[in-house]
Order: C-alpha cells, then structure tokens, then sequence
C-alpha cells in the first residue's frame, strides 16, 4: 500500500471494516472531512452521527451507543477529545468502562497549520493516566489501518492517537501488530530508542545516522503507550544499558515518562525526547515544528550520544 | 390529557412512593451522608417508573430489551438504590451497607457494581447525550425499549444538558422521555437564585422538545404524562415535574440546607413520623 496520510488509512480502513460489521459506528463533530471518517459516512450514513461542534455531547452519546451494544468511533481532533470531553471520557468512558473507541485526529503537532491552540502536546499523558484506558499511538498510514479491527474487537475503551498527514513509513503491508506488544524495528547492542508514532521513523533515520557513528542503536516502536511492554523495556534496559525515548508529545507525562516510571525498578541512563515544557507556534509543515523544538532526528542523535557518554563514565 | 386509572393502582403507587421515602431518609441517616431533599422531591416519579411504567425484570438486569433508566442526577442515589432493591434486584438488607469499603452500593450509582443500574452518573449532566446514544443503540438494532432519563433543574445549568437536547431534536430518536425534577432548589440555595432557569419549559421548546408540565407529586398526573410521553414520536418529549425539595418532611420541605446533609437522630425520627402511614 502507498504510504497513506495517517488518517486516509484510517478513515479508509475504519468504512472497509463497517462494511463487515453491522455494530460499527461512527461519530464525529463537523470534522468529519478532515479526519475522514466522512468515508464510513458515504457508505453508511445510517451508521454515522454528525454532532456538530460539541466533542462533550459525542462522547456521551457514544457512551449510550455502547451501552446499548454498538461499537462506536467517536472522532474528534486530539486536542478537544482529551480536553473539551476530558470528564465524559473519564467519567462515562472509563470509570464506566464502555466499549467507546476515540480517534483522535490531528494529534501532536500536525494540525501546524492552525497552532498550538490546535496541537496535542499532552494528550498521552492525560489518557495515559485513566484507569481503564488503552493509549494507541500508531507509527505510520498502514499501521493506523491495521490498528482498526483489533480496536473494533478489543473489549473496552481505547485512545487511538492519529497524525493528519503522511508519517515516514516504518511497517510494512500485512505485518501483524498486537495491542500492548513492542516491536524490535532495529537491532543493536549501545544503547536503546524507544519510540512512538511520527518519531519512529525519526528513529530510525537517527540509528542510520548513529551507525554512521559506530553505535548501534536498538529501536524500538511502542505503539501501545498503556499498556506498557514492560519487558520488553527491562529487557532493553538490560541489553543495552541506556535509553532514549522519542514522541511527538511533551516530555511529561507521555512515553517518556512511562519509561522512566518501568526502569525505577532497574534504573539506566534515560533521555526523553519531545518537545519541551512549553507549547510550539504555527509553522509551514509538521516536520519544521518537531524540528524547531527539540524532536528532530539530530535530537535524538544527539540524546544518544550523551547516554553513550554518560554509560562510559 | 388525563386519563383514568384505576384507583386501587394509585393508591399502590403512593404507598410505594411513601415507602421509598422512608427508605431512603433511612439509608442516609443511618450512612450520616447522602441527599435528602432530592430523593424526596423526585420520590413519586422514580415509584411510577418501577412499580408501573418500566417494562423490566430483576431476575435479568442484562436483559437486552429491558426499558432503560439513567438518573442523570445520580445524587439521588438513595432513592434509586430503594426502588432496585423493593423490585428485587438485590436484597434490602444490602441498603444497611451503603457506603461501606466492600458494598456493591457506591455513592452514586455505578453500572458495573450494582444490579438494575443502567448507567454510571454523579457527575452532573451527561444522562441526555447517553440516553440519546441509547436510543440511537436500540432504533439501529431495532429493539422496542424506551429509555427515560431523570434530571434535576439545577443540573439544567450545565451547557452538556444542551449540548445534548439540540442532538436530540436532530436525530429524533423517539423512544426518549426526559423528566426534569423541578425542585428549585440546589446546593447553595434557590435554583431562580443561583442561576435562573426560566423560561424553562420555553427553553426546552426552542430546542425543538414537546414539553408536558406537571406536578410532580400527583400520580395520576405523573402516569399520564409518562403515557403520553411515549406515544409522541415526533419530537423528543420532556416532563417538567413541579416538585417540593423535601416533599413529605415538614422542616425539610424547600430548605437548600436539606440538598446534602443527613438528620440526625431526633430529625430522623420527627421525619419518620411524618412519613407514617401508607407504605411504612
């Protein structure tokens, strides 16, 4: 498949599988053409809500189609679903525990075009913290689309944080991903990357650069945030003795944090890369953004040779 | 337009309606928490629903075509948790440990611990948009179930009660019934003082909802407005119910102070005796 925009193969992918599954439905709050479920809309508009501007009223009355046994996909872009319905999802989502799927569009920086009111710098670490949640965050187009049915299927309440463009593709077609599983998308033995979404492909363009360098980056792509593959970090940590995380999300509270808090048990040299804690500013694409603030790859080129540094000494 | 009922049936309901009093003012004194005057005030129409209008059955809480009910004003928690337990859903001796670490009773009303809720509320506002969500659940799955949503007036001044009144009138679902406990008091006092409601039945109508006034603590009103409820599919319907916070305790009656503190033992005995009589 063509490297997709994220949320083409998303949208895509979420009408193909209603196609075969009469409980799917989906939702959204007049952004429907942007997050593209306005393809599940063409092909079943009696499956499909439109709410208007009211992220809080969608969520709820995802909620209530749960309850009554449907399977909906309430869509928003990142930023009003983790902060305008932020108490429908704690409370009716999660603390109820409903079978409320949330694709978050435009997540991180990439609504650049509209600025940091528009960006998703903490929506990680908001959903992160909710008992009962699942946080997805795909790498690329084919992974958003692969990530559909197993969401559609897994039994109860998901995050699935989605890029509005093209991300550098990391997956190939076919592969089989699996909820709460790493995957090892580069082998080596100095130190370890552990990555999610836009920044796995940056990573693995810095374990180019890196080997370039005569170190040998292990990367590895965590697209389940919660769910943490703890092992596969211990085992990591281990192998590799030092880690940096990359994300397009702040430092806080995101991948970077969960890390940290799985390697107290057997601490290493950590070094979290994201953007800082402060907001971005409007810019010409995503890339400059995550490059003007601290998530390009020579970010985390340079984040790995510290950590190289740091275990020399 | 009031229809006849028979008299033996009302007289049931009042007695139901005067035992779930009782037995919630019982569950939050012997708590020493929970809100008095809205188990009360909302006391006849929660006892018109359980004991006549909802088509359910206790020995089958997940039964998938049971009438669904949402106390968006889960505060009321007592009153609901009064009614499951006389209906049978689980025992009334369980309403001796609500609020204890290990109960199923929690204080406000989870779907997952305890028989007979439908849905998780407390947090004020969200029973319009999930009982659309309900009701848009059952028209795709073509199941004849009716959902009813029981709100405060206070709860009215939140925008998410909007929010989900304008989708209402959009996706006409038909099989909704909201009724909004209209006490006129809240935590901090007066509901027309804290933050004005009226016109509140225009407010409903501009959002495109058929409105049907009452009050709220005449039964024959109450089971009449209810049936007609249900047979307008052309509009959602609300039921502005009239009601006293307090109703049927004296001192009680319209006081704030009674939104959120239990009595104490001489007030729960002046308030028993009060409610003496049918039902006790």
């Amino acid at each position: 498949m063509a490297n997709l925009a994220m949320r083409e193969a998303y949208g895509r992918a979420l009408a193909e599988y209603g196609a075969v599954h009469p409980k799917v439905v989906a939702l959204d709050v007049d952004t429907a053409s942007s997050t593209l479920s306005s393809f599940f809309e063409k092909r079943f508009p009696d499956r499909f809500f439109n709410f208007g501007i009211a992220e809080p009223c969608m969520i709820d009355a995802a909620v209530g189609l749960a309850l009554a046994g449907m399977v909906p996909f309430a869509n928003a872009f990142a930023a009003l679903a983790s902060l305008r319905a932020l108490e429908q999802v704690r409370t009716c989502v999660c603390y109820a525990s409903t079978n409320v799927k949330i694709a978050s569009s435009y997540a991180g920086v990439s609504d650049f075009k509209d600025g940091p009111t528009h960006h998703a710098i903490s929506d990680i670490a908001i959903m992160r913290s909710l008992p009962e949640m699942t946080v997805i965050v795909p790498a690329d187009g084919n992974e958003a689309a692969t990530f559909v049915p197993l969401i559609a299927e897994f039994d109860g309440p998901v995050y699935f944080r989605l890029n509005r463009a093209a991300t550098l593709p990391v997956s190939s077609s076919g592969e089989a991903l699996s909820i709460g599983k790493g995957i090892v998308r580069r082998q080596g033995k100095d130190l370890t990357i552990v990555a999610c979404g836009s920044m796995t492909g940056r990573s693995m363009q810095a374990g180019d650069a890196l080997a370039s360098k005569e170190v040998q980056a292990r990367v590895i792509e965590m697209h389940t945030i919660k769910p943490l593959d703890v092992e596969l970090i211990l085992q990591a940590a281990d192998d590799t003795g030092a880690i940096v995380t990359a994300e397009e999300h702040t430092v806080i509270g995101g991948l970077g944090s969960a890390v940290a808090e799985a390697l107290a048990v057997r601490p290493v040299p950590l070094y979290r890369v994201g953007i800082k804690d402060t907001f971005a500013r409007t810019g010409p694409d995503p890339e400059s953004i995550m490059d003007a603030y601290s998530m390009g790859v020579s970010d985390i080129v340079n984040a790995a040779i510290s950590l190289i540094v740091r275990k020399k000494s | 337009m009031m229809k006849n009922f028979d008299n033996e049936l009302i007289t049931d309901l009042k007695a139901q309606a005067n035992y779930l009093r009782r037995q919630s003012l019982t569950m939050i004194y012997r708590r020493q928490a929970g809100h008095p005057g809205g188990c009360l005030s909302a006391a006849d129409i929660v006892a018109a629903l359980y004991f006549k209008v909802l088509r359910i059955d206790p020995k089958r809480p997940d039964w998938e075509d049971r009438d669904r009910f949402i106390l968006s004003k889960g505060h009321a928690s007592a009153l609901l948790y009064s009614a499951l337990a006389r209906r049978g859903y689980f025992a009334e001796s369980d309403l001796e440990h609500w609020g204890e670490l290990s109960c199923q009773l929690q204080g406000h009303p989870d779907r997952l611990k305890t028989p007979g809720v439908d849905m998780t509320s407390g947090i004020l506002g969200h029973g319009i948009a999930i009982g659309l969500g309900l009701s848009l659940g059952a028209r795709l799955q073509k199941r004849d179930y009716h959902t009813y949503v029981l709100l405060g007036d206070g709860e009215c001044q939140g925008g998410i009660v909007w929010e989900g009144a304008n989708a209402c009138a959009k996706f006409n679902p038909g099989n909704l019934t909201a009724i909004v406990d209209y006490n006129d008091v809240q935590l901090d006092g007066a509901v027309h003082d804290i933050m004005p409601m009226e016109p509140f039945a225009d407010k409903w109508r501009s959002f495109r909802w058929e409105v049907i006034s009452i009050d709220g603590h005449d039964m024959i009103q109450i089971l009449s407005a209810l049936e007609e409820a249900v047979s307008i599919t052309r509009r959602p319907v609300v039921i502005i119910a009239r009601t006293v916070k307090g109703k049927g305790v004296s001192f009680m009656e319209n006081k704030a102070q009674w939104h959120g503190i239990p009595p104490d033992k001489e007030q729960y005995s002046a308030a028993m005796a009060e409610l003496s009589g049918e039902g006790s």
